[in-house]
C-alpha cells in the first residue's frame, strides 16, 4: 500500500488550512486517516455514514472551517440528497473518493456504485477529476481544494482502484 | 414519570422555543426543516439562525461541524423527531467527538408535520433520550414541563455538553412563519455576522 501520497495529502491539507477531516474508514485512506487523527490542529471526525460528512461540512463552513471528506465510492451513494445543500447554499467541500468496482473487483456488490459514482456526483453539481496514476493524486487534490474554496463549489477526486490495489479477500 | 403523565397536556412548541431563545446573546442556532424552522423564525429571525429547508437528517451533524469550528460559542440544534430519526447515527458521531458547546434539542410532536401528520417512531415509544445517553452525550433529558424548559435553557448557555433533550410537544399545526429560503443568503448572513466582510475573503 502506498503511504507516500498520503503524507503529501496530509501536508497539502495543512498548507490549505483544512480544519475538519471526516471519514468512514476505508482501506485506501488508512494512512491518511492516521495522519489526520494524529494531527493536533486538524479534527478528524469518524462518521457512521458518509452523508454526515456533507452536513458536517455545512456546519464547519458556517463557522469558518474548511473541511475534507474521505470516503469509498460506495459511500458516495449515501450522500446524494445531502449534496443538495452544497450547491443550494454555495458551500465548498472537497471529497477524496477511493474507488471500488472499477478494476479487478472481487465483490459484485461494489460494482454498481463504482460505475455510478462520477455521474451521480456530477448530477449533484460536484466537479469531478480522476487519478489513475500515483503522480496525478497530489496535483488533482490541490486543484480540487483550490477550486472548491475559491469558487465555493463541491469538488471530488476519484482515486482509481488499480492505483490502490484491489482487495482480494484472499482469493 | 407518574401514571397520569401521558394524559396531561403537551407543551406548546412556540412557547417552548421562545423560552429557549430568549436573551440569546451569542448563541448560534441550527433549525431543522419544517416546524422547528418556523418556530425559530417566529421567536425572531436572526442572522445567526440557519434554518434548514432540506438535508433532512443532517441538522445534528451540521451543529457538530459548527460547534467544532466555533469552540468558544454555544451552538443549539433545534429539530424535530422525524428529522433526528433520519440521522440517528449522528448521535454516535457527536458522542465520540464530545463537543462541550453543543446542545441538541428535539421538539417531539411524535409526527411528521410537513407531510400530513403521520405518526413517527417516537409515537410508538422510541426513546431518543436513552439513545443519546447510550451514544455518549454528557446529559440527556426528557422534558415535559415549562419548568424543565427553563432549566434546559440555562444548561444550553452554560453546562458542559454535548447536551440532549427530547421535549414532548403538542402536535398542533400552527401558522407558518417562514424564514428566508435562499441558501446562499442564509449562509452569507451567518458568516458575515461571525466574521464581518472577512467572510468573503477567507483563505
Amino acid at each position: 500500500m502506498a503511504t507516500h501520497w498520503s503524507q503529501h495529502l496530509h501536508a497539502l491539507f495543512k498548507q490549505q488550512n483544512i480544519r475538519q477531516v471526516s471519514f468512514v474508514p476505508d482501506a485506501g485512506h488508512t494512512a491518511l486517516i492516521k495522519l489526520c487523527e494524529a494531527d493536533g490542529v486538524m479534527r478528524a471526525v469518524r462518521l457512521t455514514t458518509e452523508e454526515e460528512g456533507i452536513a458536517l461540512a455545512v456546519g464547519a463552513w458556517l463557522g469558518g472551517d474548511k473541511s475534507v471528506l474521505l470516503m469509498q465510492s460506495s459511500g458516495v451513494g449515501n450522500c446524494i440528497n445531502m449534496l443538495s445543500m452544497l450547491s443550494v447554499c454555495q458551500i465548498p467541500l472537497t471529497m477524496l473518493v477511493t474507488m471500488r468496482g472499477d478494476w479487478a473487483e472481487f465483490n459484485p456488490w461494489q460494482v454498481p456504485m463504482g460505475r455510478a459514482v462520477q455521474a451521480v456526483l456530477e448530477e449533484m453539481g460536484v466537479l469531478v477529476n480522476r487519478a489513475d496514476r500515483e503522480e496525478e493524486i497530489l496535483p488533482l487534490a490541490e486543484g480540487a481544494l483550490r477550486l472548491a474554496f475559491n469558487t465555493l463549489r463541491p469538488t471530488a477526486v476519484l482515486i482509481g482502484q488499480r492505483l490502490l490495489g484491489a482487495k482480494t479477500f484472499d482469493q | 414519570m407518574t401514571a397520569g403523565m401521558q394524559s396531561s397536556p403537551k407543551l406548546q412548541r412556540r412557547a417552548v422555543v421562545r423560552a429557549l431563545l430568549a436573551d440569546r446573546g451569542n448563541l448560534l442556532v441550527i433549525a431543522g426543516l419544517g416546524a422547528p424552522a418556523w418556530d425559530a423564525t417566529e421567536a425572531g429571525d436572526h442572522a445567526l439562525n440557519f434554518p434548514l429547508w432540506g438535508g433532512m437528517g443532517g441538522a445534528a451533524a451540521i451543529g457538530l461541524g459548527l460547534a467544532l469550528a466555533q469552540p468558544d460559542r454555544r451552538v443549539l440544534v433545534l429539530t424535530g423527531d422525524g428529522e433526528l430519526l433520519m440521522g440517528m447515527g449522528s448521535l454516535a458521531t457527536i458522542g465520540v467527538q464530545r463537543p462541550r458547546n453543543l446542545a441538541l434539542v428535539v421538539l417531539d410532536n411524535e409526527h411528521y408535520g410537513e407531510t400530513g401528520m403521520q405518526p413517527s417512531h417516537t409515537k410508538f415509544g422510541v426513546d431518543l433520550v436513552s439513545c443519546a445517553t447510550a451514544c455518549g452525550f454528557a446529559a440527556s433529558t426528557l422534558v415535559t414541563t415549562m419548568q424543565q424548559v427553563t432549566a434546559l435553557r440555562a444548561d444550553i448557555y452554560r453546562a458542559g455538553g454535548p447536551l440532549f433533550a427530547q421535549i414532548k410537544i403538542a402536535a398542533d399545526k400552527l401558522p407558518l412563519v417562514l424564514p428566508p429560503r435562499d441558501g446562499t443568503h442564509l449562509k452569507n448572513r451567518f458568516r458575515e455576522a461571525l466574521f464581518g466582510k472577512d467572510a468573503y475573503f477567507q483563505r
